[in-house]
């Protein structure tokens, strides 16, 4: 039962690591289905990690610090969305200039607050998410394969992880059952098509961005209220970029989505797993190239495996008028 | 007065400088076909935007069944209804045909419920307008004559009584015309008012019961089509008398300027593409090559304009072999003679946003003319375009514009005059007019029989039959990758166009 347990172990890190990963995915598959690429993800989620950290540590109230988080992100939207719908920006420039903003200020404010280095005061216990136990799951923890299954993999989760993984069926229905959904997916192929068709791309847009925004607070709530308690600085880590990936990998579809962030959290749940222990036949493997697998596997597959990535064909023009 | 559908009264519209649309009247009556004819740039689609709430005039008024309506976007536009087909389609290629004739008009937040009645509804247009496509279909799967169906069955769906085609017909080839000209002439039957705006001459005059003629942004007629002719038309819309066939004298071939044997081309995939083409072109003389299009023109174009390489065959350029199997420099075939107008200039001859006179030498801009050491001499380049501004009435005379904010047929004589100026020995060019206005062709027709007095060779690659049997002085008909028949310009429409269809060929190749 060694190999077994270690699996399980294994398995339930890669749910807690892959929750950032699938808010910021879905996050960035609502824009980018819409025609505005994001490259921001990085930031607004960091952004988000601050807010909720700070918030929470003032006000002891893990909800307020979750409110705190979202509005944060979805300002942050805004500002991309100002830049990239309104004023016609490079979506890029724009959302590089989120992530290095964000980057800077959190570190400046934590400082000039809190006086603990870039960091939030560690959060006690009502300031942050505990886990919520299944009914039954420690009675049952003992019955062989079932027990450890239920007790470890499915029970004993944050809120936000439900949550997280609760919003891939629920971005399936809104983009591909709902009115909303079928404009959003046709103002990031044609939208030409919307606007003859009596609809605001400008507004339509913007609404994307605005749901971006909200998801990708969860996703920074997340890392600072359950999944660390407090704001460590630049405690994102690339988890932007990784979902950004992931987003591509999945060729934007959201059960895709939430397969390739799981694949890349396992990834990361592996390199954490191996650090420091020699593998049969190769030995010791460096955590800098564990770290890079989910990147050098999305340029590999993209490739040459799972055939051509086709982007929505609006994606990354501003809408103008013709002439 | 009650049976006009729309009326426009003193519609103004400026972008910047342009002045778009001056003072337009117009009246289109109710179950009529109305037609509106100019050239390209002469405000026709910049109207009808203004009239679907694209664009705002800056004033006027517009009447929508004798009631004043204020057309703010596309929007009330539809709930007015009028509907609009697009010149360029405004379709969602990945989504299903259902999926965008619902766009916009879903009926409610959630989907189900709307497809269900939108399906019902489609059958039920489909079923009164013979308008058959499968509902479940991707757009970028269907032809495009059918996607033209699928813009329709979107106005229709959104109950359009007025429906506007803008330049429908310059994506269909002719079978897909005739055909969208009977669901009009259906359209109409069922009591639709239909405005049709387009460039083509031969379309008002064999679909609409009036038309109405733009030029530069004026209204400057309407005619009941019965009671006018094409020259009239033509004469209206360009503001003087036009010649619809050219005249040419006798032509008198010198030498063999350019020599193509057995020349085979083969694609990527290994399909034969030109099937062992033999031919020659003399000197001052015009060799058209006719063919529906896709029958291997444009490959033999490009093999000998060295853009494409070819499988086996040679050519002689000026009694020279020239290696078409082998290394491609379309700039080596420059330097020795030859001289070549792209079929698709968009992609090929031009770059749209570089300014006119930088198009104006590309290609030729290591000419030490157009040279100051190791820079560009600006002031040359500029002076030298502005001559050949000039000299081709190029519109707007402003070298220094960028090239895409000129009309199709002014780019086409940038093109042109880039070309022919050189005086090579031998030039090939690749329709010549197609999106050219009226006015331009005439000059571009001109200009080429010029170059065939001068005593260059010209090959002609055109789909436009009519253009073929007017310049040539010897028609090759192209199908299936083979030249299938030789004939005069004197052989009938008929006669070419059975060559072209491969029924006559096929005959001749078994003799």
């Amino acid at each position: 039962m060694d190999f077994f347990h270690v699996l399980v172990v294994l398995l339930e890190s890669t749910i807690r690591v892959s929750v950032p990963l699938v808010f910021a995915a879905l996050a960035g598959l609502f824009t980018e289905r819409a025609g505005v690429f994001d490259i921001g993800l990085e930031g607004k989620m960091l952004g988000a990690a601050f807010a909720a950290g700070a918030v929470a540590a003032v006000t002891q109230s893990v909800w307020m610090g979750l409110i705190a988080a979202i509005l944060i992100s979805v300002l942050l939207s805004l500002i991309h969305g100002y830049a990239s719908i309104t004023q016609r920006g490079n979506q890029i420039v724009s959302g590089v200039a989120i992530n290095f903003i964000v980057a800077g200020s959190t570190v400046i404010l934590g400082q000039a607050w809190f006086r603990q280095g870039g960091r939030t005061p560690a959060l006690g216990e009502g300031a942050r998410f505990q886990t919520i136990n299944f009914p039954g799951a420690d009675a049952i923890r003992h019955v062989p394969v079932l027990g450890p299954i239920y007790a470890d993999l499915l029970s004993g989760h944050f809120l936000l992880t439900y949550l997280a993984f609760a919003m891939v069926p629920a971005s399936w229905w809104i983009l591909y059952r709902t009115r909303f959904g079928l404009r959003l997916r046709a103002v990031g192929e044609n939208p030409g098509a919307v606007d003859t068709a009596g609809i605001s791309v400008i507004w339509l847009r913007y609404r994307a961005v605005i749901c971006c925004g909200i998801l990708c607070g969860f996703a920074g709530a997340y890392l600072s209220l359950a999944m660390t308690a407090g704001f460590v600085k630049g405690m994102t880590a690339g988890k932007g970029y990784i979902a950004l990936a992931a987003l591509i990998f999945a060729k934007w579809r959201p059960f895709n989505v939430m397969l390739a962030c799981l694949l890349f959290g396992f990834l990361d749940a592996l390199a954490i797993r191996l650090q420091g222990t020699p593998l049969p036949l190769v030995g010791q493997v460096p955590v800098q190239l564990m770290q890079a697998l989910p990147y050098i596997l999305t340029v590999i597959l993209l490739a040459g495996f799972i055939g051509k990535a086709i982007p929505p064909k609006a994606g990354g023009v501003p809408y103008v008028k013709e002439r | 007065m009650d049976n006009i559908a729309i009326e426009l009264r003193g519609i103004d519209k400026s972008f910047g400088l342009v002045h778009a649309n001056k003072d337009i009247n117009l009246k289109v009556r109710k179950g009529t076909i109305h037609g509106i004819i100019g050239e390209n740039g002469a405000g026709k689609s910049t109207l009808m935007s203004i009239l679907y709430g694209f664009y705002q005039a800056d004033s006027g008024e517009i009447f929508v069944d004798g009631k004043p309506v204020s057309i703010r976007d596309p929007n009330t536009a539809i709930s007015v209804g009028i509907g609009m087909v697009h010149q360029h389609f405004m379709l969602v290629e990945n989504f299903t045909v259902l999926e965008n004739v619902m766009l916009g008009a879903e009926d409610s937040q959630i989907l189900n419920k709307g497809i269900a009645k939108a399906r019902q509804e489609l059958k039920r247009l489909e079923k009164e307008y013979a308008l058959e496509v499968n509902p479940d279909a991707l757009i970028e799967e269907l032809p495009v004559g059918l996607q033209q169906r699928v813009e329709i069955l979107k106005a229709l769906y959104r109950r359009a009584d007025i429906l506007i085609l803008d330049e429908p017909t310059g994506v269909l080839t002719p079978a897909e015309a005739d055909h969208l000209f009977r669901i009009l002439g259906q359209l109409k039957a069922q009591g639709k008012t239909i405005i049709l705006i387009t460039h083509k001459l031969r379309e008002i005059m064999a679909i609409t019961d009036e038309v109405s003629v733009m030029r530069r942004g004026e209204m400057v007629a309407t005619r009941t089509t019965r009671e006018t002719s094409v020259e009239e038309l033509a004469e209206l819309m360009v503001g003087r008398r036009v010649l619809l066939r050219v005249e040419k004298g006798e032509s008198s071939p010198g030498d063999v300027k350019l020599s193509v044997q057995g020349l085979t081309i083969k694609d990527s995939r290994g399909v034969t593409m030109v099937d062992d083409v033999s031919f020659e072109v003399r000197a001052g003389e015009i060799v058209g090559i006719a063919g529906v299009a896709g029958n291997g023109q444009s490959e033999l174009l490009e093999a000998i304009a060295g853009i494409r390489k070819a499988t086996s065959g040679t050519v002689l350029l000026n009694g020279k072999s020239v290696d078409v199997t082998g290394h491609r420099d379309p700039a080596e075939l420059r330097a020795r003679g030859l001289a070549h107008v792209p079929e698709d200039r968009h992609h090929v001859g031009l770059v749209l946003k570089f300014e006119e006179s930088e198009n104006s030498i590309l290609g030729y801009h290591h000419d030490p003319r157009y040279l100051n050491g190791a820079f560009l001499n600006i002031d040359a380049i500029r002076k030298d375009a502005e001559e050949k501004i000039a000299k081709y009435d190029i519109r707007p005379p402003n070298a220094r514009l960028k090239t895409a904010n000129f009309s199709g047929g002014n780019q086409q004589k940038i093109v042109l005059a880039r070309e022919m100026e050189r005086g090579p020995d031998v030039l090939i060019i690749g329709q010549p007019t197609r999106g050219v206005d009226v006015g331009a062709i005439e000059f571009i027709h001109k200009r080429i029989i010029e170059m065939r007095d001068q005593g260059k060779a010209v090959l002609l690659v055109s789909v436009e039959l009519d253009e073929i049997r007017s310049l040539s002085d010897r028609i090759l008909v192209m199908f299936a990758g083979r030249v299938v028949g030789e004939r005069s310009p004197e052989a009938t429409e008929g006669e070419l166009g059975l060559l072209m269809a491969g029924v006559e060929g096929r005959k001749e190749a078994a003799e």
